[in-house]
Parts: structure tokens; sequence; C-alpha cells
């Protein structure tokens, strides 16, 4: 097929699976700011929120404060921030629209009614009203362009870009979720370093516990609904009690959300996606690329977590979205029209 | 205009409803308000969802709109369609001889049928072209003919489309609303379907491939998403499952041209083309062209590729060349015109100009290379400023116009916002030439949606409706 238009197959697939897991962040921050806490405890939440997104400094650019309406606002209804659900919406439904004759109809309309209902329900309110409610839209929508993709898709090539970009964003976002509890915590680089005030609560448990001294005071009951929400968020929490019957523990949610094929949003099923579905796209540029994505897969499937968590999961996590980065570099190399400036 | 002077496609003038809408409008008159007001949300509604919009220049890149759609069809008799579409078949065959003959042995002009000057000087007129084969000789391989209804019930000519014209997807789209909406009336009535265009539409394509290709790649080139017609490119590429491509998408190498693929370059053979012959090919038309492809005039020339429709097919469909396809039917087919012309007064004949100044307020007055109802004046429906402020146009360039005296376009009834009321139309069918003549039955009809005008295109407030032929 045309490069140009698996180029837009895989943003579109890309924008809304991002709008997804935008909701999906926002959901866990607004649902973690509601704990008792100080209220320099739940601007932190929303800053963490941000930092994630590496959006903190176009926020402060037009927000002088910190208030969950305004980080909401901005991460959901802001047409500049082009990385609000407002903006990701409009990408997918452009990058739809100029291929819509490589799409079937169904596939289409579901983009382009999505774009249409965005602009009904945020002009009638409903973010305001019922964020929780606008969160579930978005969700459902971003589960119906997938379903309708799957169950009206000749699985050829186009059908192939469009789950390559839906999987590789989705390894991305979901790291990016799971470090957000890391970036909550200030300033990245002496986390690095080990230098923190606090521990990154992700290795608090078990063989992980390496990076410096519990804080102290700090309610464990916070951490766990911390972790709860953070499963809620990626629709994880019944399978957790499935899979571990048991408590909620920090290294299992990682275990979870990172190493488990069986999964469906852990970073080795999504890697595993993309890795199969290069496969069935390969072409004679695309080796490097396949070897690379192939590497890391083989990584989450063999590797242990207390091993990838050795050096604290914000590296892991860190080193995790460089290399996704470069596997979509590659791809964007070897069979699209190639990227001006790294997503 | 007094009014009962004009046609109307439903009732005769006493009130009298005309026999093929009989079942129709009994159908109609069953209906209450209510439900038909729903019916044309739900189409609204549709329409949206679907993204049958398209593109309005000066909007602001982006806009996006519908064309107003009108649920009650436009229905032509079997007989009147069969003598339309004998005469659309003359018409198009007379217009592809004279397109070839001008761009070779030049006979027409040679014959003194029409004066040398208007078309070796005309800026539609492509010299790249003299002397270059063409598959099966076939330049208007799409041709869309604007149909218009006056008088006491006969059909003219009003233009010829012979280089991109659009609309078709409007056709089709709008027998699909129509059968979604209301069902029931296609059991009522025996309508002529139109579904298959596309299939013809891919079979003449592929009819006309470079010589030697037998499994022919046929491409649909678009200039992108922001341009008016975007949305028929789109549906056209899809139904005829062709890929619809970009100029940038497109490259000459070793006297070919390819298209980038996820696999590589691949061979394109047959280009439709929906961009204007000066931005095809930056090195030889307008520079500044990010549309088309470099180099591919050369390839073309070589017989390499083939383009429908093919360059310079403008000359034919000039404003000013208009008034001598009457005089073509004569000469290349030795037949009688089925189809009558519009009387034309060409500004460019001091007589006619002298006419047309005189008789501005009643007289139609087009640019000659114009279309889509842009730089026009509708002597009756403007004030006396427009008036003169064309007229100064008018005579600074006399040869740039023509006049016609303004037609009483036929009515057809409208769903307006006071209810049902008569709206002038015309018909756009479409004709495919390649190796044999295909068409389906019918066509798009636009509607001029305000209250006495005369101008139907899309870009002009107007709308569309679905147009029914009835089979016996």
């Amino acid at each position: 097929m045309l490069s140009r238009t698996a180029d837009h197959l895989f943003w579109m697939a890309r924008y809304i699976e991002r709008a997804e897991n935008t909701a999906r962040m926002l959901d866990v921050t607004l649902t973690t700011s509601l704990l008792p806490q100080s209220p320099r405890q739940a601007e932190l939440g929303w800053r963490a929120m941000l930092g994630i997104s590496e959006l903190q400094p176009s926020y402060d650019a037009v927000h002088p404060t910190m208030s969950a309406p305004l980080v909401l606002d901005f991460m959901v209804r802001d047409p500049d921030n082009s990385s609000s659900i407002y903006s990701c919406l409009q990408a997918a439904r452009e990058n739809a629209r100029a291929v819509r004759g490589a799409l079937t109809t169904d596939v289409w309309e579901t983009h382009n009614y999505t774009w249409l209902q965005l602009q009904t329900q945020l002009r009638d309110g409903l973010l305001e009203r019922d964020p929780k409610q606008f969160f579930e839209w978005v969700k459902f929508r971003s589960h119906l362009s997938r379903g309708v993709t799957i169950g009206t898709m000749l699985q050829d090539e186009a059908f192939y870009f469009i789950r390559l970009g839906t999987f590789l964003e989705r390894a991305d976002n979901t790291a990016r979720i799971l470090d957000v509890k890391f970036h909550e915590l200030g300033d990245g680089q002496s986390q690095r370093d080990g230098q923190s005030q606090r521990d990154d609560q992700s290795q608090r448990d078990g063989q992980s516990q390496r990076n410096g001294p519990e804080q102290p005071g700090s309610p464990h009951y916070l951490d766990y609904y911390y972790w709860a929400a953070v499963l809620r968020s990626v629709s994880a929490f019944e399978i957790y009690r499935r899979v571990y019957r048991d408590v909620i523990t920090p290294l299992r949610v990682a275990e979870l959300l990172i190493l488990r094929p069986d999964m469906p949003r852990s970073l080795a099923a999504s890697v595993n996606e993309v890795c199969g579905t290069l496969e069935r796209v390969k072409n004679d540029r695309s080796g490097e690329t396949a070897r690379r994505a192939g590497l890391l897969g083989a990584e989450l499937r063999f590797g242990r977590i207390e091993d990838l968590l050795a050096r604290g999961m914000h590296a892991f996590l860190t080193g995790f979205l460089e290399r996704v980065n470069d596997i979509g570099q590659g791809i964007s190399q070897d069979f699209l029209v190639p990227l001006e400036t790294p997503q | 205009m007094v009014e009962s002077s004009i046609f109307n496609e439903m009732y005769v003038n006493q009130g009298g409803v005309r026999s093929h809408y009989g079942s129709f409008e009994g159908w109609l008159a069953g209906q209450s308000d209510d439900l038909m007001r729903l019916k044309r949300t739900e189409a609204d509604q549709v329409f949206r969802r679907v993204g049958i919009t398209f593109a309005v220049y000066g909007d602001g890149a982006g806009m996006e709109r519908l064309i107003p759609f009108d649920v009650i069809p436009r229905i032509i008799p079997q007989p009147e369609w069969r003598l339309l579409e004998t005469g659309l078949r003359q018409r198009v065959r007379a217009l592809n001889c004279f397109l070839h003959d001008v761009y070779h042995d030049q006979e027409f002009l040679r014959a003194g049928k029409l004066p040398i000057d208007q078309v070796l000087q005309n800026s539609q007129y492509r010299p790249e072209m003299r002397g270059i084969d063409v598959a099966s000789d076939i330049y208007a391989h799409i041709a869309g003919i604007d149909i218009v209804r006056a008088g006491a019930g006969d059909y003219y000519v009003l233009e010829d489309n012979l280089r991109v014209p659009s609309g078709v997807s409007y056709m089709l789209e709008n027998r699909r609303m129509m059968m979604r909406l209301f069902p029931e009336l296609f059991v009522r009535n025996r309508v002529a379907p139109v579904e298959h265009y596309p299939d013809l539409l891919l079979e003449n394509l592929r009819s006309v491939a470079p010589q030697g290709v037998d499994d022919p790649t046929v491409v649909l080139l678009t200039p992108g998403m922001y341009n008016s017609a975007y949305f028929e490119h789109t549906f056209l590429a899809q139904q005829m499952g062709i890929e619809l491509v970009e100029g940038k998408d497109l490259f000459v190498q070793d006297g070919a041209v390819f298209m980038r693929t996820t696999r590589g370059p691949r061979r394109v053979d047959v280009i439709y083309r929906r961009i204007d012959d000066d931005f095809l090919d930056p090195t030889v038309f307008r520079a500044d062209s990010t549309l088309g492809v470099a180099g591919l005039l050369d390839v073309y020339r070589s017989g390499r590729v083939t383009l429908a429709n093919a360059i310079g097919t403008g000359i034919a469909d000039d404003k000013s060349i208009y008034p001598y396809v009457p005089d073509m039917i004569a000469f290349y087919l030795g037949e009688k015109p089925l189809l009558a012309n519009v009387p034309t007064y060409c500004c460019r004949e001091p007589d006619d100009l002298q006419y047309t100044l005189e008789h501005l307020p009643e007289l139609v007055v087009k640019e000659v290379h114009n279309a889509g109802g842009y730089g026009m004046l509708v002597g009756p429906a403007s004030t006396r400023g427009e008036i003169e402020e064309f007229r100064d146009r008018l005579l600074a360039r006399p040869d740039n116009y023509i006049a016609q005296p303004t037609l009483a376009l036929s009515t057809c009834p409208t769903y307006v916002e006071a209810g049902i009321a008569p709206r002038h139309i015309d018909l756009r069918p479409f004709v495919l030439s390649g190796t044999q003549i295909t068409m389906v039955p019918g066509g798009l009809t636009r509607v001029a949606l305000r209250e006495g005008s005369l101008v139907v295109n899309s870009s002009q407030g107007g709308g569309t409706k679905d147009t029914w032929v009835l089979e016996e």
C-alpha cells in the first residue's frame, strides 16, 4: 500500500489510543486526588500527570496556578495542547479522513462520529458535570474504533499498520501510567541517582527495595489506593485479584503490567503485538527494526521482574520508553513517511 | 419571468400532476409533516456522520459543509431519458473527435468551421499535446454534461464539463439516502439503479490502459483533503478499490510512473486525475505546483501512462467553443444534433458584444474558462450597481465572456422553510468514454434553494436531489 496511506493509518490508531490512555491517566489522577491528603500532595499528583506526558512547561506557559479544573481543561479540551484529548481525537479523525478510502465505511464513520460527538459533549459541559462519565465515553469510543476495525476490516496491510500504531502507542502509554507515581516525587534526576528523600514506592516490596529509606509516616493505605487506582486505570483491578488472589503490592502490579503476556495492556503484550505485526508487514529494509523490537520482546518474555527493576522502576521505564521511541522511528523510516521530529 | 410560464417537473399549469409523478405525489400526500421533518433531520444527521461534505473556498481551510439534500426526487420518464441518452452519446462522441482533430490534423479548423485563432490562442489549448496519440483516441473519458429544461419543457445543453467534472458521488449517495429513508418508494416505483457507476468507471479506466498492459494498475490522483471534492475522490477510489494518491506519492523513473508503497515502488498505468492540467507537472506547467508529479508529461507523451481525462480537454469545454459543438456533430458524425444548445453570444464578436451590452439586465454572462458558478452575472437577479461593475469587466476583456438569454429553468417542488415550493433545477449526467460509451440512467440533479435563484452550484448555495429514471 501507499506509504502515505500507511502513515495516516498508523497515526490514526496512535492518536485514538493516546486519547484513551490520557482519559485513563486523568481518571486515575482524579481518583487519587480525592484521597485524604494535603493540598500540596494533591497538586503533586496533578504535576506528576503533566510531567509524565512531558507537558509541564506548556501547562505553566498558559496557567500560572495548578488546580484540578485547570489541568482537566488543559488535558481535555485545549486545542492548543497537541496532547489534549480534543487534539488527539481531532488528529485521529483528520488522519482517517485523509485515507477514508482505505478504511471500511464503519471505521471511518466511527472516527468521524467520535469527533462530532466530542464537540457536543464538551459544549454540553459533560466534563465539568461528570468527568468520570466523560472519560468512560472516551474509552468506549476507542474500544469501538478498535472493535470496528477488527470486525470489519480486511486483514491486509491497512489493518496491520493500524494495529502497529495501536500497540506501539499502548506500550508507550502503559509505561507512562506506571511511571506517573515516580513523577509525583518531584525532580526525576535526583531520584535516578538514588538521592531523593522519598522512596520510589514501586520498589518498596521485597528485593527491589534499594533506593533509600522508606519515608516515615507515609500512611500505607494511601499506597494501596494509589496502586489500586493504577490497576483500575488500565482495567486491571479484577484481573490482579484473579491472578494473584492476594493483597496489592507494587511489585506484583509492576509484574502484571510489565511482564504478563496475557494482560492485554501490559508492556509484554503490546510489544508482542508489535513484533508479530512487524513480521507480517516486513520489507527488505525493516530487518533492523524487527530485530530491535524482537530483542525488547525477548527481554520482557524471559526477564524476571526483580532483575528488570534492579535499578528501580523509573530507570527501567525510562529505558523502555526510549526503545519504544526508537522502534517507532524505525517503522517510520522503513515503511512510512519519515518523521521530521521525534514524536 | 412569470411563474406560470415556467415548466414545473411535477405539476401541469392548471394544478394536475404529471403522470410520471402520479405514484410519488400520491405517496407524498399520505405522509404527515412531522414524519417528513423527521426524515429530513435524519438525512442531515446521516450525511454529517458519514462525512459527505465539501470544502468551500474562501471559507478558511478545512471548513466543511453539507450539501443540502432535498427528499423530493426529480423524476424523468423513460422516453425522455432515451432521447437524452442518445443525444449525450452523440455529443460526447463528437467532442472526443474534435479533441483528437484539434491536436492532430485540425480538419475542422481548416474547413473554416471555427476561427483558427480562437483555438490556437486559447489558454486551454495545450500545444504539448500536438501529434500525441492517446489510448483509443479518447480524451474526455469522463464527461459531465449540464442539461437544463426551459420554455415548454425542451431540454438544452448548458455546458460541457470535460476537465474534471465532479458530483457523481452525490448522485450515488443521494440514491443510497433515499433508499434508506423511504424504502417503500422503491417498491412502488420502478427506479432504474445507478449504483453500478463505479464498476463502469473502473472498466472504462482499465480499457484505456497503455498498450501491452494486461492488468493495469489504476490510481486516482487527488489534490488532497482540502480540495472541495475530496469526499468524492475518496469515495470513488474506495468504491473502485484503487489507491487514492497525491502527487507526492508518485514519481517518475526510467520513463514510467511509480507510486511509493510500503513494499517499495509500484508501477502505475492509468491515472484518473482530479487535478487541473496546470498542476500536473511542475516541470512543464505551473512550476509552483506541489500537487503534481515532475516528469509526468514526458511519460504521458511516450504513451507509457494514461491520464483520464487527457491533458488539453479544456479546449473543448471552453464556453467560447461551446457554440460550435452542433457543427462538430454534423462535421464528424454526419448527424443532426439531438440535443440543442442554448443560443450564445460570443462577446469577442463586435455584433454579439454590442447586443450583450445593450441587454445586460436580461442576460446571463459567463467567463469562458470559469466553472462552478464563479465569475458570472445573472442579469435579472443583479442590482444596477453589479451590472455596471460587470459591464466594466466585460469591456476590458470582451473575448473572456459569452452571454446567453436567462433561461426559465424548469422547477421541481422542494422543501423550503415555509413548506414545499418550486425551485429551479438542472441535471448533470455523466458519460464515460473508453473502448465504448457507457452511462447510468439519470445523473445529479442540482437545485437552487433560494427563491427565484437560477444558480444551482453547490459552491453558491445549491442543493441536490435524487434523480429517478423510471423503467417501463
